[in-house]
């Protein structure tokens, strides 16, 4: 007999996430967005809310090492799942690459897409340290920047991916 | 959102028992999610079928053609080499479909499933007759983005998803699964024929799931090709797409496919328009004609007259690409 698989909620039922290679128990209905999550119960404000309908990209996080909208994504959903937001990529106090190339590049001018950009960009560039421009425009394709900063975005990813090799 | 429960299915028996009334199933969510949110889905139960093993990735054996799990997700259709071999269409129609958040996200079932984005459909407030309202708003409001063909005076929507002409284009049929029995159709049968006046876009039953798609051998012999128009370079629906497939040889197309996307309620197809093509030497007025049976019955609105020439121009392209190959 396979075991019956539990049925969660309407209330708020207690789900452990792995964020940023922490476990995090939390209290939440399963409508809670996954940005939601890491934002109100977690207080991970580096995923933005913008459009909150899967179109601007502001809330992209890592699941299982690839880019999602956590706007569009149940938490409930992500249990057992690794996710990855921008809090998580810096270590003993230093910098991302990626972070400290779009620094360097300035590659950003308002800040509110960065943090989505950002993980876009390391996605890629954990999957192909070797990449063009072309490659890098089409990794960020989902994440809109309101500013116009992409051509700054493009030469930061190229340089951070540079470094790396 | 609305409150409801959530289950993961960890079979396909288990799925169909747990999607009782007012329960939807949830894959990708990349569509249902914002239905919720936008108040047009309200389920009290989501069935999540993301943990199912056995409908993720492809096979092929002779015989038994090519078979692609519905839950598969888009990005690794977009990335399988082996499968760009077998259908190299599948690659073409997802390099401009969606971003790549939302390509890793939606699986195949979700794509070919998804709702359309007339606006005035996507708005909760506007009592259009897809949801139950008494008329069509768009046939007298902001059409740019509607059908020019196939609406029969009924809803002006358009099918939006890049893979379904690109499946159909090479016979792919479709299989589907509820508590009490499976079948398989052709995937063309999975939109509902606006001529029925049926106020849904899809033939799928209350408790089935997609399972898979198939696409038989005979087809895979074709060479395919997929082009798309969008109002920007990227990141968008198709205005107008032609996917197209044919065994190609010497300059000569045959057994040929014109399947449309962005101009009809469902994904347009005309078998007399590909006659016009069979066994002929490709020319550029071989095209035309084959574009003038596809919209012959055509009858633009407002603000959507440009998709004629449009589409005229990338059955033409797509036709010639196949021709040159």
């Amino acid at each position: 007999m396979p075991r019956a698989t539990p049925v969660l909620g309407p209330a708020a039922v207690d789900v452990t996430l792995d964020v940023n290679g922490h476990a995090r128990a939390i209290h939440i209905r399963p409508q809670r967005t996954l940005l939601d999550a890491l934002r109100e119960d977690l207080g991970l404000m580096g995923a933005k809310k913008v459009c909150d309908e899967g179109t601007c990209g502001a809330c992209t996080v890592l699941v299982d090492g690839r880019p999602v909208y956590a706007c569009m994504t149940l938490a409930v959903a992500t249990a057992g799942r690794a996710v990855e937001t921008v809090e998580g990529l810096a270590h003993d106090g230093g910098l991302h690459p990626v972070q400290e190339a779009f620094i360097a590049h300035d590659a950003f001018q308002c800040g509110f897409c960065t943090p989505g950009q950002i993980m876009s960009v390391v996605a890629l560039l954990r999957a192909r340290p070797d990449v063009t421009a072309d490659d890098v425009k089409r990794a960020v394709t989902g994440n809109l920047c309101r500013c116009g900063a992409y051509p700054n975005i493009v030469a930061a990813a190229l340089a951070a991916a540079k470094r790396k090799k | 959102m609305k409150p409801f429960a959530y289950v993961r299915a960890g079979s396909v028996a288990e799925a169909a028992r747990l999607l009782g009334k007012g329960s939807a199933a949830l894959a990708g969510g990349t569509d249902l999610i914002g239905l919720m949110k936008g108040g047009l889905a309200a389920p009290a139960r989501l069935v999540d079928l993301t943990g199912i093993d056995g409908l993720r990735g492809w096979t092929r054996e002779r015989g038994a053609g090519l078979r692609i799990g519905a839950l598969t997700p888009l990005v690794e259709l977009e990335e399988s080499e082996g499968l760009a071999r077998h259908l190299p269409i599948v690659r073409e129609a997802l390099a401009d479909a969606a971003t790549l958040q939302l390509r890793v996200m939606g699986t195949l079932g979700g794509n070919l499933l998804q709702r359309n984005r007339c606006w005035y459909f996507r708005d909760q407030a506007v009592p259009c007759w897809l949801k139950g309202g008494t008329r069509c708003f768009a046939v007298d409001g902001e059409n740019a983005h509607h059908a020019i063909v196939g609406t029969d005076g009924g809803c002006n929507r358009v099918s939006p998803s890049d893979l379904a002409p690109a499946l159909i284009a090479h016979d792919a049929r479709v299989s589907l699964a509820s508590a009490r029995a499976a079948r398989t159709i052709p995937l063309a049968e999975l939109f509902t024929d606006p001529a029925l006046h049926r106020r849904e876009e899809h033939t799928i039953r209350p408790g089935e799931i997609v399972t898979q798609v198939v696409i038989p051998d005979s087809a895979l012999q074709r060479r395919g090709t997929y082009v798309k128009a969008m109002d920007r370079k990227a990141w968008s629906f198709a205005l107008v797409s032609v996917a197209a497939a044919a065994r190609v040889r010497d300059g000569k197309l045959r057994d040929t496919r014109i399947v449309l996307g962005g101009v009809a309620p469902v994904p347009w197809r005309v078998e007399a328009a590909e006659r016009e093509v069979d066994g002929q030497p490709y020319s550029d007025a071989v095209a035309a004609r084959a574009a003038d049976v596809l919209l012959a019955d055509a009858h633009p609105l407002k603000d959507n007259g440009y998709k004629i020439p449009l589409a005229k121009e990338l059955v033409r392209r797509a036709l010639a690409r196949l021709a040159a190959a």
